[in-house]
């Protein structure tokens, strides 16, 4: 009804209007458009085809570089054969769940009760303290994940001369703590030690990251809730256990996803750490560097692009479960 | 409340320990920038500056000749894709913030959907698509594609949503301002801040990207510089020291503008994560 009156009236009023009013009111109708299209187009060329590219290349063998029409169709074989026969890449989807928790748990463990005293019992160098925690997030993975590799090397690395002079410390001829500490210099390229070793600078990266995630939600909790558990007499651990860790747990859930979805895809810190081979027995390498070695040092597109949409549909229904577990729960 | 305090204290002193850990890499990346490398291998290593830098420096031109034009590659890639996100995610950002159009929160939601596509699922057949573009060893096959990001189109329209009233953008339109030029000079000088924000984050992400001139850049001089490190490892003897002295060179810009606006990027990046 009104529209037709409206559409009855138009003319109407731009009788009246000059050229450039009516022009203008052309823009406006188109303008909104023009100004979203660059990010469309880009993604439909860098986006969008690629992606469509690589199921086409995840069903066919042979080598994409010299044309992809010299590829065969090879229908879901790729996908069975990873499923299948790769044991490489079966032994690196475990490493990687194994790296994901190992540099994940701690990730939360620390940076909750961090935040908790962060926020409760700094004041003046709190930017400061944060700040050191933080940095290691912006800098250049490669660069301090080779600095790492020499503070981690056997024979000369800071971190085993720390080590063993905790685990030699003696009292009385005992060793106290030898048990838990080296005694001697840990070859870190060993497959048993290489794991720790790339989930601890994983964990370096991102504690400050998600330390401040958790410090940004304890700011939103009501202050109110702190003073009348005071009132009551609560304890500061009371408070931390009964108000501030329930408050926080859709903070929790959103940094947990973030945790697996970032972590599932690690590839630049062990790539860097094992010097892009995986190291010895493979026992570094990541899913994502499975994916990238399948392709760039074996020349094998189709079964790359094969994992890649696994590893993908894996992040998925890991994300979903969380989601499940913890989303929901409220 | 005395044992209390004592809980603090040692709280204190855990959380003080910890920032020194994290630092910790920083600073021997530093002190062995500055040694040679039979003082880095030496037991217990150095730790205080020492007087190698200039020897290290040269070991690292002579292994990686190009290495001062990868700098600069870095700088110029890193320099552009944050121009071209300012320009695009800023304009983006304006249309969804302040125009009512069909299909607004269709186009809306689909981009914040792209977020959700991990990088690596691109790698393959981005690789295949620069080499058939022939776009191998060029700047643009690392800046075209990172042009327009969705969190920054997220973050643009959230700033342009919350500073700028819808009753200016009118009054400039009644005054005969064509749409663009109310964008170009009404919008533009006033999310300055934003741009602050976004561009060090583009930035930084630029200049940190590893896999993308992996794939892309095999050419030695074309290596952006985390490339250029990563390719002094694994010839023989590691030469400790030089790779220290670049991998500084490759964090110092990144320290120098952490330090001076640590507040407004830790502020943007949680922020642009946890809305978005």
């Amino acid at each position: 009804m009104s529209a037709v009156e409206s559409a009855e009236k138009i003319p109407a009023v731009s009788k009246k209007r000059s050229l450039k009013q009516r022009l203008n009111a052309k823009g406006y109708k188109w303008a909104p458009y023009l100004f979203v299209s660059p990010f469309f187009v880009l993604f439909a060329v860098f986006g969008l085809f690629p992606l469509l590219f690589s199921i086409y290349l995840s069903l066919h063998y042979g080598d994409a570089t010299g044309g992809i029409d010299r590829m065969e169709f090879v229908g879901l074989a790729n996908y069975i054969y990873l499923f299948r026969d790769d044991a490489w890449f079966h032994s690196s989807l475990i490493n990687t769940g194994w790296l994901a928790l190992a540099s994940g748990i701690p990730q939360h463990v620390v940076a909750i009760p961090l935040a908790f005293f962060l926020h409760t019992a700094f004041k003046k160098s709190r930017n400061t303290v944060i700040g050191a925690y933080f940095v290691p997030f912006i800098t250049s993975s490669v660069a301090i994940s080779l600095v790492f590799t020499s503070l981690f090397s056997r024979d000369f690395g800071v971190v085993n001369m720390i080590l063993t002079q905790i685990g030699n410390v003696e009292i009385f001829g005992f060793q106290p703590l030898g048990w838990l500490f080296p005694t001697e210099n840990v070859d870190w390229a060993r497959p048993q030690y290489i794991k720790p070793m790339i989930a601890f600078v994983v964990f370096w990266r991102f504690v400050g990251w998600n330390t401040v995630l958790y410090l940004s939600a304890m700011q939103t909790i009501p202050k109110d809730l702190y003073e009348a558990a005071t009132v009551d007499g609560a304890k500061p651990w009371q408070q931390f256990f009964y108000i501030t860790l329930p408050q926080l747990k859709p903070m929790m859930f959103f940094a947990v996803t973030l945790t697996i979805i970032g972590n599932l895809q690690m590839f630049e810190e062990p790539f860097i750490i094992t010097g892009g081979t995986g190291g010895i027995e493979q026992a570094g390498k990541t899913a994502a560097m499975h994916l990238y070695l399948t392709a760039f040092t074996e020349g094998d597109f189709g079964t790359a692009s094969a994992v890649s949409w696994l590893l993908f549909f894996i992040i998925a229904i890991l994300t979903w479960l969380n989601n499940k577990i913890l989303g929901e729960k409220d | 409340m005395n044992k209390l305090k004592k809980s603090t204290i040692f709280a204190y002193i855990v959380v003080g320990f910890g920032a020194l850990i994290m630092l910790a890499p920083f600073y021997f990346m530093f002190i062995f920038a500055t040694h040679s490398n039979g003082d880095i291998l030496s037991v217990p290593p150095p730790l205080w500056f020492g007087s190698e830098l200039m020897n290290n420096i040269d070991y690292l031109l002579n292994a990686l000749p190009y290495f001062w034009h990868n700098v600069g590659m870095s700088f110029y890639i890193a320099i552009i894709t944050t121009a071209l996100n300012l320009l695009f995610c800023s304009m983006a950002g304006y249309a969804l913030a302040m125009y009512d159009f069909k299909y607004r929160n269709v186009i809306f939601a689909f981009i914040m959907g792209t977020m959700l596509i991990p990088p690596f699922l691109g790698m393959i057949p981005t690789a295949l698509v620069m080499k058939y573009l022939g776009w191998l060893n060029t700047p643009k096959a690392l800046y075209i594609p990172m042009a327009c990001g969705a969190m920054g189109i997220f973050m643009m329209k959230q700033f342009i949503t919350s500073a700028i009233p819808k009753e200016l953008i009118e009054a400039a339109r009644m005054d005969g301002c064509n749409e663009f030029s109310i964008y170009w000079r009404v919008v533009v000088p006033l999310i300055k801040p934003a741009f602050g924000t976004l561009g060090l984050i583009v930035f930084i992400g630029q200049w940190n990207n590893f896999m993308g001139p992996l794939v892309v850049m095999n050419d030695m001089k074309m290596f952006t510089i985390p490339l250029a490190l990563r390719s002094l490892q694994g010839t023989g003897m590691t030469p400790w020291g030089a790779i220290c002295a670049g991998a500084a060179i490759a964090v110092i810009p990144l320290l120098i503008m952490f330090t001076l606006s640590s507040r407004r990027l830790i502020d943007g990046l949680t922020a642009g994560a946890v809305k978005g």
